[in-house]
């Protein structure tokens, strides 16, 4: 059932392209009704595999003389991204209700992106899961440029170039691990099967893992991610940062762990403490996580606040992937699903509904603004979502980053207690640019304040009221009772760490 | 071979020529005074049941014994081939319905038939004599439509370029024959590929060093390889766009049909040993880069040279003609290193084979919108694609489909063509150095994207200055959209597409 959230997708974005210029209001409701079929689709097919193990959904020879299969099968590691994938999507096309320029021709680009999503997610044969990673790339490229803000072609063509450069690095892998294997498949389970030798899987690994890394905004090769979330229109920075951004952590998963798991063995000598593939990048992901936090605290620009600090959260996801054990994993996945709705909420208040109105992300523009008092709607948005942002207990990044730091205390307790800075800075930055857009005390001189009143930024919309209530209750809810998507994270994981794709 | 079997091993070739004399006799004799778009038409027509006809003779000649002797085969990769080009042929000739570069559509249209007869003397061929006829006739058919546009100095210029640096390349690859023939006392490739590899030309190496560079020069001109590509941006800049289209595409399929053959005949005399194959080719002195023949290390180099002059210079591109010719020349590159690391069963010829038909079909497309944009803003820079998405939405996401398939984007054909070529090198060789070859290869096709996304930023992305629809004949358009279509459809399913140029193979 679940292949029903793909199909229906790419045939949305089809007719979306079809669909007469002039009338930017059908655009808007058809790709709403596509996006909550895609919705309806993940959570129906969430609760009907709830303790269910790995199910084959299709599986059907593509390719025959190469041995590529058409394989969509759902464990419970996909069936939470999907489901991410569909309230993300919703949420994003209510965010960009506003939207005039060209509207049949965004929606179609973003559904075919999100199409792309739901297949990656969903494949399990490596042929494939490219092809479609490989779908979800374009369309973002067309949307940044064409209907995105701040130096949108630079981001737009920055990012695609990172993720193309990213996607070679796994094609090359792809390649070599199809050909080391005999050239007889490329479904995920048979290549696991085919025991590739572990000096293979030595270079192997740190080629598909990096590759994939790069669209999971792994430091150094980040530096796509804030440029790019900032060039973007709000509806697909909430996509980026919510779901693309996991499409290059579930590779590293799916892909990079689950078919090279001699990769992260030891190389037999060390240097500096650092004697495995895992060490290396177990540091960077800690780096990153630091790194982000603090050049988070020094911006100016709002959304590039949020930028940094989705480099920050993101390193929380493969620090946790690189621990190796059931509870940092579990803690990776689930970080994947909260920081895709509290990233999406985050840019959906600083891109649509503070800069739609201010028409600035300056933070000190934003200070003599008062919108606490103007918006405070915003302000409170902002507020809760900051405070999900920051992992205070209730939400869900609470429960996401404690699993990743227990886990990789196991490991190795450093790794935990330099991410432990990256938190307190988090808190840190949130908290200034919450004091900065929304609660500044600097009070407008007399002469300033304007003798008529403030100029009308207008009202609140339904969609934002939605959109914002979609995503809150989401993060609310997984903190509240986390094992609505542990129970079906837990077994998906344990059986990934016992025995690979296998 | 006596003369019946040649003229049927010939039948193609000739339905072309009667054709190319039909469409003379029809132009200049019945329709001087009827108006110049009926004469293209008629012109276009008759070509296309030219090569109809022809596509009918090679399906029907069925693959014929293998003698010692033998000048022409049939089936296989040849046959493959021939169709490809007949159908890549009318392709082109469709193009030139709404062409206004010439008033001798006739001409034109006889020209271009005798050239893809020559194509498929070439891509047939297995004897050193006729394979240097053959790509006579098609080269000199090509620097004459290149010349075509008489009214533009570009053309005639790009012509005279062409020309000469075609008949030096001819000079060498006759001179590299010439030395081959001397050294293996035959004209047949499968002999000479004998004498060469355990024979008495064994003994004389450097000589035949000295003649296989010659022949790689020859065939490098050809097929646009790097360091003998100079001619390929003037013409695909002056030529006009229909030429180019048939430059691109059909002229590209035979040159790479050849190569085929020669790899296969290289091959093919392992046949008897099925084992140590790799071991006995050449008397290869020395392993160079882990390769044991000299033909796969020239090739090798030139591949390697041509992906990486190939993708930079393209980046430094303001004409999408002279884009599409450093592309061309990148993608020669990609297809090289497919010959060089060359399978002594079909896998390698077919993913080649497959490679440059999907590449020629989405190439000739390229042209025709690239024809189409010039006529209504006179120029083939960047430039005058601003705001086609405006000017003509069908010609811009045409448009995308062409220049993603080029840079390898999933689901269309050239990503699963390149995967495929990629795959059956790996095969073929899993060693350090194929691997770093592959992996290069990738990387530059990811660089790749970069040009063609700056041509797609313009059709898309940026505003243009002129918002006034872009007309285009509808059989242009028509044709235009059945390309994008089958790029889009051959990439979702390339069974399709594998299956159709297997059944050409004789089953093992």
């Amino acid at each position: 059932m679940l292949a029903y959230a793909i199909y229906i997708s790419f045939a949305g974005a089809l007719i979306a392209a079809l669909l007469p210029k002039g009338r930017p209001a059908l655009a808007r409701w058809w790709a709403l009704g596509v996006a909550v079929a895609g919705l309806v689709i993940g959570g129906a097919g969430y609760a009907a595999g709830m303790g269910q193990g790995r199910e084959v959904i299709v599986d059907a020879l593509w390719i025959p003389s190469m041995g590529i299969h058409y394989m969509l099968a759902a464990d419970g590691i996909s069936r939470v991204l999907v489901l991410l994938t569909g309230i993300a999507a919703v949420a994003g096309v209510l965010f960009s209700w506003n939207f005039e320029l060209r509207t049949n021709q965004f929606f179609a680009f973003y559904l075919a992106l999100i199409g792309g999503v739901y297949g990656v997610f969903l494949s399990f044969d490596f042929f494939l899961l490219f092809v479609f990673y490989e779908i979800a790339i374009v369309p973002k490229y067309f949307l940044i440029a064409i209907w995105g803000s701040t130096r949108r072609e630079y981001g737009a063509m920055k990012l695609a170039l990172y993720s193309f450069v990213g996607s070679a690095m796994v094609l090359i892998g792809l390649l070599a691990a199809y050909t080391t294997a005999g050239g007889h498949s490329t479904a995920l389970i048979d290549l696991a099967r085919a025991g590739l030798p572990v000096s293979f899987q030595m270079w192997c690994f740190p080629l598909v893992f990096v590759g994939f890394a790069i669209l999971a905004g792994m430091w150094p090769f980040h530096t796509w991610a804030p440029t790019g979330h900032v060039a973007a229109p709000t509806a697909a920075s909430m996509l980026l940062a919510g779901v693309v951004m996991k499409l290059g952590a579930y590779g590293c998963l799916r892909v990079g762990i689950g078919l090279f798991p001699h990769g992260l063995d030891p190389w037999g000598f060390s240097f500096l403490g650092i004697g495995s593939w895992r060490d290396v990048f177990a540091w960077l992901a800690v780096i990153g996580i630091v790194y982000g936090a603090l050049v988070a605290l020094a911006q100016t620009d709002f959304k590039f606040v949020i930028g940094y600090s989705s480099v920050s959260h993101m390193g929380f996801v493969l620090l946790g992937l690189m621990t190796l054990n059931q509870i940092g994993l579990d803690g990776a996945v689930l970080q994947m699903f909260s920081h895709g709705i509290i990233a999406g909420l985050l840019f959906a208040i600083v891109g649509r509904i503070v800069y739609d109105r201010t028409h600035t992300r300056q933070l000190a523009e934003l200070e003599p603004m008062h919108l606490s008092r103007r918006l405070p709607f915003a302000a409170w948005a902002f507020v809760i979502a900051g405070v999900a942002s920051m992992g205070l207990p209730g939400f869900s990044g609470f429960v996401a980053e404690l699993q990743v730091l227990v886990g990789a205390w196991r490991m190795n307790p450093w790794w935990t207690v330099v991410s432990g800075v990256g938190i307190i800075v988090g808190i840190a930055y949130i908290w200034r640019a919450m004091q900065k857009a929304f609660f500044t005390d600097v009070l407008p001189k007399p002469e300033d304040h304007p003798k008529t009143g403030w100029h009308d930024l207008g009202a609140i919309t339904w969609p934002e009221i939605t959109g914002v209530a979609l995503l809150l209750i989401c993060t609310i809810v997984v903190g509240l009772y986390p094992r609505i998507l542990l129970d079906s994270i837990e077994p998906a994981v344990k059986a990934l760490l016992a025995g690979g794709m296998q | 071979m006596n003369y019946i079997d040649l003229f049927r091993a010939t039948l193609p070739e000739t339905a072309l020529e009667v054709a190319a004399l039909l469409v003379l006799v029809v132009d200049l004799g019945f329709l001087r005074r009827v108006a110049m778009k009926t004469r293209v038409a008629v012109a276009a027509l008759l070509g296309i049941a030219g090569c109809a006809a022809a596509l009918w003779a090679v399906s029907a000649a069925g693959p014929f014994s293998w003698g010692d002797d033998v000048l022409l085969t049939a089936g296989g990769s040849a046959g493959v081939a021939q169709c490809a080009i007949l159908v890549l042929t009318a392709l082109t000739l469709l193009l030139l319905v709404d062409a206004d570069f010439t008033r001798n559509a006739g001409e034109y249209v006889a020209v271009l038939l005798m050239a893809a007869a020559g194509g498929l003397i070439i891509s047939a061929a297995l004897d050193l004599l006729v394979i240097f006829v053959g790509l006579e006739l098609l080269s000199l058919g090509l620097y004459i439509l290149t010349a075509f546009a008489k009214r533009s100095g570009k053309s005639a210029e790009a012509a005279m370029k062409y020309y000469l640096f075609g008949g030096m390349s001819a000079a060498f690859l006759l001179f590299g024959f010439s030395y081959l023939y001397g050294l293996c006392d035959s004209t047949n490739l499968h002999e000479i590929a004998l004498a060469a590899t355990v024979g008495r030309a064994n003994g004389a190496t450097p000589l035949l060093y000295i003649a296989l560079v010659m022949i790689a020069a020859g065939l490098g001109f050809k097929v646009a390889a790097v360091p003998f590509h100079l001619w390929a941006p003037d013409t695909y800049e002056g030529a006009p766009a229909p030429a180019a289209a048939f430059i691109a595409s059909v002229s590209k399929v035979a040159s790479f049909a050849l190569l085929i053959s020669i790899g296969s005949a290289l091959t093919h005399i392992f046949d008897s040993f099925h084992t140590g194959i790799v071991f006995v080719r050449f008397g290869f002195p020395t392993r160079y880069l882990g390769l044991q023949a000299p033909w796969e290390l020239i090739l090798t180099v030139l591949a390697v040279a041509s992906m990486v002059f190939g993708n930079l210079a393209a980046l430094a591109q303001s004409s999408v003609r002279r884009l599409l010719a450093y592309s061309a020349i990148a993608h020669a590159g990609y297809i090289l290193l497919g010959l060089a690391f060359f399978s002594w069963s079909n896998m390698s010829a077919q993913a080649i084979l497959y490679y440059i038909v999907t590449y020629g079909l989405t190439t000739i497309a390229a042209f025709g919108v690239v024809g189409v944009v010039e006529r209504a803003n006179g120029s083939d820079k960047m430039d005058a694609f601003l705001g086609l998405h405006k000017r003509n939405p069908m010609l811009a996401a045409v448009m995308l489909v062409l220049f993603l398939s080029l840079a390898g984007i999933p689901p269309l054909v050239g990503f699963w063509a390149k995967f495929n070529l990629f795959a059956a090198v790996l095969k073929v060789s899993g060693g350090a150095v194929p691997f770093t070859l592959v992996a290069l290869a990738v990387a530059f096709s990811a660089v790749s994207l970069y040009y063609y996304l700056q041509v797609l930023k313009r059709v898309y992305v940026m505003p243009g200055p002129d918002e006034s629809p872009i007309k285009a004949h509808p059989v242009t358009m028509a044709t235009l959209v059945v390309i994008a279509a089958a790029v889009v459809v051959l990439g979702c399913f390339p069974a399709l597409l594998q299956n159709w140029i297997a059944g050409f193979y004789p089953a093992i």
